[in-house]
């Protein structure tokens, strides 16, 4: 018979371990899915994890992992504050989407005047677009306890629509021929945020992704800050009794979130978007939440989850264009790993115990 | 009584993972004594009584009832064997009444009438007035006591046994609980008294069997032993007296002044109009039943509830708005009564443990950085003088044992050098050498200047360290009443909510 047995401390090994366990069984349950859509599992699963970082077209592919994992991490950092003090941002394609229209809206105002305070004035624009779409649920939190959950996922559809009507609308490129488009940012280079070294995929939302990793880093094991957020996770009744007021927290942690996702929509907007279209958000809100649990929401653990997200996209980008794969097989994988991941988690406080024969 | 036994237990054990709760227990319960089974948290006595209620099974040894063989499956056998179990916690539904509340537990139960008829017997003959058409939601924790105890009585049970009965009675509500036990006995009932207060012990019980790590340390008639020879059977070393050395008072340090507070927990209690002064150097007493508002009030003095801004003073300065941090910068420690969880975080190491209310105080950081190092210095100091058992600092706080977790907790407050130190509970749970400490500690804090303040539920702690005593029921204070001269009986009286 099998059992659960607690342990008197956490497993540092499991910690580890457990998203190496959750990658091999979503490469066993995925290579299922892909024998029941009738291909060859290891070829898909070749084609998924090793074709975007050492294939034949590589020297490509990888600069398109950086492109995507940016956001991914950029978006996952914000998240695992308030993620490790027990507030749930589930909204962040929301923020994302609100950076990119406020922040884009910024720069198209100001079309088509030339000046280098222009981009960064979008960049800090764009951020405030997500820290007040952040800060909605936060009010309702604190005013009415109204679960964070539910109302950050909601504005997400409030934002997808607002990104609609503004691009049919007041964002529309008056010389589009009424495309439901905003301008390209690639014509106007003072609000661009071009490839940096051709070929390299780096762009100026990756350079600072990095700095945040940095950042973070310090925030979460060198900063009250980061105490105090992991305090509040914990032990809730400890962290007011430490003088964390709880409130404060949830408008932090929304606000912080809502930021640094609108940071990357403004980023992914004026770089490898381009413009407004209604097909802008391609989901990295959600992604980054497998990101950030996947990453054991440290900022190390998230860089390397980030990459990892971001080749199963390039690999599903593969998969679709080469074995004619549906899109949605490749959300089914993403969605496997967050999965087992949390299956998997049991056994950092956990163990298994195996008993032979029966006790009398 | 007789010199028959009713329960023999012979070489009794029981193992869980990495643990042995009890090894070769044997002893006897005579029919118609009161027996005592005494020992620290941990000793094993809850595991052992559990085996002869059915709800646990021994690996090993045997179990006679009056010379039969006797292994319970199920506590509903044990109970058709005769045996019965008053457990500390209550199992009642509030909604319901009294005989409803009874009639849920019985196997087959008469119709209500018949029923409210025998409770009635039962409760006049055995001195537990009862009306059996109460709702339990009205009735105060002693009368929600006799409903669980005329529940087992209801089955004419052989063996009563009793887990900490008393910690959450009023002395009054305990000495008519020792009335009733003492007729139970007369007639003929055994009953298993499980407890640690040993002066209760030593007027109820004829034999008391002292169980330490697991193992029976012997057998004793606590009428011809001290409290203090039986604490130190149950802890296995000598004990030391407190030492207390006349302190001069100083002027009041902090002031409560008309302080009410609405509390926000619909099943909390609300302080009203809550007045007192606490002077340097006073270690002041606050009694009173678990429930009276003792949480509010360690919550409204730490800042974790903030009052108006003139119901507390500090030396001369208002902090009714502070929040806990202003309040420790300012001198005002607290230590709450639930350790993990609120005191501390249990998955945090030692170290990290100290910032929860060094951080400021201590300097464990300059601009918001941690300096670790330093917290870590500190959760040694507090290790070395507080005597906490823990292989290192960076261990989880969870892996301590209650009372090293105390110690931590204390010490953590204490060598911060407060003004003012608020403490709940200091020693609930805690083994007699880990209270002996504490206590210790807090006097000699307040030798030093400190002025404070014990709530605690444990009237003995109470007269042995306080220099005075106020009792707090249902949110209102008394007057406080200096602990020379004051009896257990006069507190009881005032939490019954009379006042002297």
């Amino acid at each position: 018979m099998m059992r659960l047995e607690p342990r008197s401390n956490s497993s540092n090994i499991m910690i580890a371990l457990t998203p190496i366990f959750a990658v091999l069984a979503t490469m066993v349950f995925g290579g299922m899915l892909f024998v029941l859509l009738g291909k060859n599992p290891f070829e898909a699963i070749r084609m998924v994890f090793w074709d975007p970082v050492f294939g034949e077209h590589a020297f490509y592919y990888r600069g398109q992992i950086l492109v995507k994992a940016a956001p991914l991490i950029m978006i996952a950092l914000g998240l695992s504050f308030g993620f490790r003090a027990g507030i749930w941002n589930i909204g962040a394609e929301g923020q994302f989407i609100m950076g990119a229209v406020i922040g884009g809206a910024t720069g198209l105002a100001l079309y088509p005047m030339n000046s280098f305070v222009i981009f960064p004035i979008m960049i800090l624009t764009g951020s405030i677009g997500g820290l007040f779409w952040g800060l909605i649920p936060a009010y309702l939190k604190i005013k009415f306890n109204a679960n964070e959950i539910l109302v950050s996922l909601m504005l997400v559809y409030v934002a997808f629509n607002f990104l609609v009507g503004m691009v049919t609308g007041p964002l529309r490129n008056p010389d589009g021929f009424n495309f439901p488009e905003s301008r390209s940012f690639q014509d106007f280079p003072a609000a661009h945020n071009p490839e940096l070294w051709s070929g390299t995929g780096i762009h100026w939302g990756v350079l600072v992704t990095f700095g945040l990793i940095i950042f973070s880093y310090v925030a979460i094991t060198r900063h009250i800050f980061g105490f105090n957020v992991r305090l509040a996770g914990q032990a809730p009744r400890a962290a007011k009794f430490a003088g964390v007021n709880p409130n404060k927290m949830i408008a932090i942690c929304l606000g912080l979130s809502g930021a640094l996702a609108g940071m990357a929509g403004l980023f992914e907007l004026t770089g490898p978007a381009g413009k407004l279209t209604t097909t802008f958000p391609v989901g990295y809100g959600f992604t980054a939440i497998i990101v950030a649990f996947l990453g054991r929401l440290h900022p190390i653990g998230i860089l390397f989850s980030g990459v990892l997200l971001a080749i199963t996209y390039v690999g599903g980008d593969i998969i679709q264009s080469q074995l004619s794969l549906p899109k949605a097989s490749i959300q089914v994988f993403q969605g496997m790993l967050l999965f087992f991941l949390l299956s998997v988690e049991i056994l950092v406080n956990f163990k298994i115990r195996i008993d032979r024969g029966v006790l009398k | 009584m007789t010199e028959e036994p009713l329960l023999d237990l012979k070489n009794i054990t029981k193992s869980y993972p990495g643990v042995k709760a009890n090894e070769d227990i044997s002893f006897e319960v005579r029919k118609g004594e009161i027996h005592a089974l005494l020992g620290e948290n941990g000793a094993g006595k809850s595991t052992l009584v559990k085996m002869i209620y059915g709800l646990v099974k021994p690996d090993l040894g045997i179990m006679n009832l009056e010379g039969e063989d006797f292994r319970p499956t199920e506590p509903r056998i044990a109970r058709l064997s005769g045996i019965a179990m008053v457990f500390q916690h209550f199992s009642l539904f509030e909604a319901l009444t009294v005989a409803e509340n009874i009639a849920l537990g019985m196997e087959n139960p008469p119709n209500s009438n018949i029923l409210s008829d025998q409770i009635g017997k039962i409760s006049s003959k055995y001195g537990l007035s009862l009306d059996p058409k109460r709702v339990i939601g009205d009735l105060s924790v002693g009368e929600r006591q006799r409903v669980e105890i005329i529940r087992c009585l209801l089955q004419e049970p052989k063996l009563l046994i009793m887990d900490e009965p008393t910690s959450v009675l009023t002395p009054q509500e305990v000495q008519a609980l020792f009335l009733t036990l003492r007729r139970l006995r007369d007639e003929g009932t055994s009953i298993l008294y499980i407890s640690h207060k040993l002066e209760e012990i030593k007027v109820l019980c004829e034999r008391a069997t002292i169980l330490r790590h697991g193992r029976v340390i012997g057998t004793c008639i606590p009428k011809f032993e001290t409290a203090k020879s039986m604490a130190e059977m149950m802890v296995g070393s000598k004990l030391k007296s407190l030492k207390r050395s006349a302190r001069h008072l100083g002027e009041p340090i902090l002031e409560v002044n008309d302080l009410s507070l609405k509390s926000l927990d619909p099943f909390g209690t609300s302080l009203k109009n809550v007045t007192f002064n606490l002077r340097a150097g006073e270690v002041l007493g606050v009694a009173g039943v678990a429930g009276n508002g003792q949480d509010e009030l360690i919550a409204v003095l730490s800042g974790e509830i903030l009052s108006e801004k003139n119901a507390i003073k500090l030396e001369g300065k208002y902090i009714g708005e502070y929040d806990p941090v202003e309040r420790r910068l300012h001198g005002l420690l607290t230590a709450p009564e639930e350790r993990l969880g609120h005191a501390a975080a249990p998955d945090m190491s030692l170290a990290e443990n100290t910032l929860i209310t060094g951080y400021q105080r201590q300097n464990l950081g300059h601009r918001g950085f941690l300096n670790k190092s330093a917290a870590i210095v500190f959760a040694k100091k507090i290790v070395k003088q507080f005597d906490v058992r823990t292989p290192s600092v960076r261990n989880g706080v969870k892996s301590l044992s209650g009372g090293n977790l105390q110690k931590f907790v204390i010490g953590r407050e204490v060598l911060q050098n407060p003004k003012v130190f608020v403490v709940n509970q200091p020693t609930w749970g805690v083994d007699a050498a880990a209270a002996a400490f504490i206590r210790q500690a807090l006097l000699e804090l307040a030798q030093d200047g400190a002025s404070i303040l014990v709530i605690s539920q444990d009237l003995d702690e109470l007269m042995e360290i306080s220099d005075s005593i106020m009792v707090l029921s249902e949110g209102h204070i008394s007057t406080p009443r200096p602990a020379d001269g004051i009896t257990t009986e006069a507190i009881g009286l005032m939490m019954g909510g009379t006042e002297l």
